[in-house]
């Protein structure tokens, strides 16, 4: 769990395999309150850049976008959470929204660490 | 004044010498001769049938709902219903109004009411341009002069490319066309081209302009393959009204509701699992998604869009088919009669239109017999509508014979042109059970079942929202919407002096009291005026070659309605920060204004501020934006803190909207209808779109509203406000609204944080309890909003403009006993708050979260607490006692799913 990676925009990122899964933090899905509705604005194939937006996830009384953590390319979006944003609310730190093969490896260097992260939280 | 006002009077507001010479031109006339002057100007306007057509037709508004829905004050003076618990019944009819437009466009979905056609079809056009990224539109030369007008407005703000054309000019680099179906001639175009578009342009969106009671019998734009359909109810009962407030309808493609503008009213379940409504799918408006909102729209037209609900629940699905069929059978038997002396080319459902030689004489030699005939294109409008008959056939028969011979016009091979079968709907429509037949006794009944599962000024007591100014007007102020001189009178009539007299009376007054120079009546609300105000900006600089100056500064605590405007006139939107004290920050204000020094266009400001207090910092700021170029618009929301007391241009500002809906005593309809006119300094004033023939004007940038003077009718109500009360008492109502907030704060402020204040610890006329501090104990503003109703109150303003906190306005209005009720009600809540801290009641199962209590609650109590405790609480009785009709509605669920129609049988 410690190659779990933060920003201060609370999406989190996780290594797999030869790309990342992206999400949204627990702390940010208890800000956000239950989910209704959940835009995958970028599409498989995709390329994005750091801090672009991908997803819009929307509660009854706020919308908030989830930007790209790092540049890359979208290999996976995942449908289920756009069907069920629910998914997210039970299990944000394990639920990914989209997937990314990233193009330039330094920038995870300037994310935040679990720690930190949490201080931020707090 | 009552005693307690004038001890608190003596409270700082920016200026409070009253203007001597205003309150000796003002001063105030009773009740019964302001009645007796508008009857005057009433009968100086020419009332008789209306075949002007162009989107408003001549109707007859039922007997019950005239005397049950429009001059009944449980309907109008409600608020939107933001607080579902206690709006069921509005929200029900809302739900009835989708129901009927969905049905009848044969489209899924449906919101409940824009604010006239034009700005609908201009939201349209916003649509189709977001949905495909592509910046051109094409709208057929035929649609409505005032939709036309509207769109070319909205064009210019959004940057769009807008072709005027016909179906021939489409191709893919289209986002949308706009068709009017039928069209302004009453030609019903060919529909085998409307089908193949989709077809041959599978990409472009295809938007319909209708008119329902025609679609009763033609196929609906669902079938023909629409994307998005549009039009007016009003001839679905509401009176003509010199051009409004009449109720826009709206309906999309499931793919496009999440940009369709305006509320809309879903079904959800209450924690009983009883069905209820609420307003759905809120993140797409303004008052969540600011600059990125799909729409400014705020105010609606919910009054009227429940009048046009009503009438077809009043009429049922056979009655209303009946009203279409007589008035086809109208147009087809003048035409019938006409058929050997003018040809008709096109399929035609109300209206024709005729090429006449001089027809100036035929149309006011009819005008002379009490018929009053269009004219667009220099074609002879005959438009039919309900209550026309075939005495009226006959007359207007004869009349264009004798004419025509007069002129010696050449015989025509006689023909009858009928409506091709394939054009006709064979589906089957209106099933729902609400449409069915019923009698007057049935239906006197369901309204009233709805009226009282409301909370209004009248029914329930003061609605105490910031911001939102709710107060309950006299009824002296809306007995003139019931003379036939204002109400029964076209928008495109041309003489009406009696409208003329009032509006241009109403205009000096409302100058004077605000000290600018120009007004413009068209916004149908403060969103509007806010577009309107911001489109004046822009064409100023243009005038002056300064197009660059595009940027709009907004400060976050501003209305979402404002940053929504400044991007559909065209402005990019740069955020302003607050400081800790809620104030406009000068130090950010000033390193905005470095940053964007030359392309500064316009600072919005509201005055006194969101937050409820007159900012010091105002003086400064208006300097600072003016010394580097920049335009200052005052939002008016909070103009009622003002009137009477401050001369606006004394504050340095160039433009600004009234809400003559807040301030002016226009009431709130249920969340509209809103009258939003524009005011501004003589240098912005020849860009201000200003009434008359507007949709004639060659440049096309003088209408933002469909109608010269928007909603006029509702004219007569600040009118007669204003002549009651004579400037000074204005004076003493903005003295009044202030000390009675301040009285409130002083109740309150032992008990609660109140948020912010000035430095002399005053507030203006609306003030912030701090509820954050109880997040802790699981208590939200929610649980004490919807406990405030077991108290029986209507919520204050609801986590705006700062999250977790409660806005509470209690305007002039109320009086000191009905304060004291509210203070009363908010202490016993903190009472019960600390009983929750205390850790005496669950975090999770208390009164406060379990909250409204319902009769049904009553009859199977389930709660830890007794019913006394939950249901009448501190110092209640049962008498009198206002009963939510729905416990707490599932949000949640409403917007997972949305169901903003009733299925066939439901």
């Amino acid at each position: 769990m410690n190659q779990k990676k933060f920003t201060k925009d609370h999406e989190w990122l996780l290594p797999e395999n030869d790309c990342f899964q992206v999400g949204i933090t627990d702390f940010a899905q208890r800000e956000l309150g239950e989910l209704v509705f959940v835009d995958l604005v970028a599409e498989v194939g995709n390329s994005i850049r750091k801090g672009e937006v991908f997803a819009v996830v929307e509660s009854t009384k706020a919308a908030s976008d989830v930007y790209a953590p790092i540049s890359g390319k979208i290999v996976a979006v995942n449908e289920a959470v756009a069907d069920s944003p629910a998914l997210i609310n039970e299990a944000a730190d394990t639920t990914w929204i989209m997937k990314i093969e990233a193009t330039d490896i330094l920038e995870l260097e300037e994310l935040l660490g679990k720690e930190e992260y949490e201080q931020l939280c707090n | 004044m009552s005693s307690f006002v004038t001890k608190h009077i003596a409270f700082h507001t920016p200026e409070s010498e009253l203007d001597d010479a205003l309150t000796s031109k003002y001063g105030s006339l009773d009740q019964s001769e302001v009645l007796a002057i508008l009857e005057s100007y009433a009968n100086e306007n020419k009332v008789g049938k209306n075949f002007i057509g162009l989107g408003y037709y001549d109707t007859l508004t039922p007997c019950a709902i005239e005397r049950m829905i429009l001059e009944e004050p449980d309907w109008y003076t409600a608020y939107t219903p933001y607080q579902p618990e206690i709006s069921q019944g509005r929200l029900e009819a809302l739900f009835n109004f989708q129901t009927l437009v969905t049905e009848l466009t044969g489209l899924p979905v449906a919101g409940s009411s824009l604010l006239d056609e034009g700005t609908a079809a201009a939201e349209a056009m916003n649509i189709c341009v977001s949905a495909t990224g592509k910046k051109k539109f094409l709208v057929t030369e035929d649609v409505f002069p005032q939709t036309l007008a509207v769109l070319k407005t909205r064009a210019y703000g959004l940057k769009l490319d807008l072709s005027i054309g016909s179906l021939e000019d489409l191709d893919d680099s289209y986002s949308g066309i706009l068709l009017q179906y039928p069209n302004r001639y009453g030609e019903i175009p060919d529909l085998t081209k409307i089908s193949a578009i989709k077809q041959n342009f599978p990409e472009v969106r295809v938007c319909l302009a209708t008119d329902l009671l025609a679609l009763l019998k033609l196929k609906s734009p669902g079938a023909l393959g629409a994307d998005i359909a549009l039009g007016s109810s009003q001839r679905f009962g509401v009176p003509l009204f010199y051009g409004g407030p009449h109720a826009a309808f709206f309906a999309c493609q499931e793919e496009l509701k999440r940009s369709l503008p305006g509320r809309i009213v879903g079904m959800t379940k209450d924690t009983r699992g009883n069905n209820a409504y609420r307003l759905a799918l809120q993140t797409r408006e303004q008052h969540i998604r600011r600059d990125r909102a799909t729409s400014n729209i705020c105010t609606a037209q919910v009054l009227l869009a429940v009048v046009a609900a009503f009438y077809a629940v009043y009429h049922g699905r056979r009655g209303l088919l009946g009203i279409a069929d007589a008035v086809h059978g109208l147009a087809l038997r003048l035409q019938e009669k006409l058929s050997s002396h003018l040809t008709v080319k096109s399929p035609f459902f109300d209206t024709l239109a005729f090429e006449i030689p001089d027809n100036e004489d035929l149309i006011t030699e009819a005008e002379d017999q009490g018929y009053f005939l269009g004219s667009v294109d220099g074609r002879v409008l005959v438009a039919f509508g309900e209550g026309h008959t075939h005495g009226d056939v006959e007359a207007l028969g004869n009349m264009i014979i004798g004419h025509l011979r007069r002129v010696g016009a050449s015989e025509d091979k006689p023909g009858r042109m009928s409506i091709p079968k394939s054009y006709l709907r064979n589906d089957s429509y209106l099933n729902q059970k609400v449409f069915d037949a019923k009698d007057e006794t049935t239906f006197v009944r369901y309204l009233k079942s709805l009226q009282k599962k409301d909370y209004s000024l009248s029914s329930g007591g003061m609605i105490p929202l910031g911001s939102c100014t709710m107060k309950l007007n006299a009824t002296c102020e809306m007995l003139p919407l019931g003379f036939k001189g204002f109400n029964s009178i076209h928008p495109f009539r041309q003489q009406v002096p009696g409208y003329q007299k009032m509006i241009a009376e109403l205009r000096q007054m409302l100058l004077d009291i605000v000290g600018l120079d120009e007004i413009t009546f068209q916004p149908n609300s403060g969103a509007q005026g806010e577009y309107a105000g911001l489109i004046a900006v822009r064409r100023y600089f243009e005038s002056k070659g300064e197009n660059n100056r595009n940027i709009a500064l907004i400060p976050t605590s501003a209305h979402g309605t404002n940053p929504a405007s400044a991007v559909l006139a065209g402005f990019k939107v740069v955020n302003v920060a607050c400081n800790e004290l809620g104030e406009i920050s000068l130090p950010d204000l000033e390193a905005k204004i470095s940053e964007n020094r030359d392309n500064l266009g316009v600072i919005m400001v509201t005055y006194p501020s969101t937050h409820g207090v007159f900012e010091d910092t105002m003086p400064s700021l208006v300097e600072m934006v003016h010394a580097a170029g920049g335009q200052v618009y005052m939002d008016g929301a909070n103009f009622n803190a003002l009137a009477g007391v401050v001369n606006v241009k004394d504050l340095g500002v160039d433009v600004m909207h009234l809400n003559l809906h807040k301030t002016f005593c226009i009431p709130h309809g249920g969340g509209g209808p809103g009258v939003g006119p524009t005011v501004c300094a003589a240098h912005l004033a020849p860009f201000l779109p200003t009434g008359g023939n507007h949709f004639e004007d060659s440049d096309g940038l003088n209408a933002v509203s469909s109608a010269p003077f928007g909603s006029a009718a509702i004219l007569v109500i600040p009118y007669v406000y204003i002549k009651l009360m004579g400037y000074e008492h204005i004076a003493s109502a903005t003295k009044s609204a202030i000390a009675a907030a301040n009285y409130l704060v002083k109740e309150l402020e032992s008990d609660f944080k109140i948020l912010y204040r000035d430095k002399d610890g005053k507030v203006a006329h609306e003030f912030i309890i701090d509820l954050r501090e109880f997040k802790a104990y699981g208590v939200e503003p929610a649980h004490v909003a919807r406990r405030l109703m077991d108290y029986g109150f209507h919520a204050p303003t609801m986590s705006w403009p700062v999250p977790g906190t409660l806005m509470v306005e209690p305007t002039e209005s109320e009086s000191k006993e009905e304060l004291d009720r509210f203070a009363r009600a908010m202490r016993g809540i903190r009472a019960e708050i600390s009983r929750v801290e205390r850790g005496e009641w669950f975090n999770d199962n208390n009164p406060l979260v379990n909250a409204p209590h319902t009769l049904s609650d009553i009859a199977d109590w389930q709660h830890p607490y007794p019913i006394a405790v939950g249901a009448f609480p501190a110092g209640m009785d049962g008498v009198g006692k206002y009963w939510p009709s729905a416990n707490a509605v599932d949000h949640v669920a409403g917007d997972r799913n949305l169901v903003c129609s009733a299925c066939v049988g439901g």
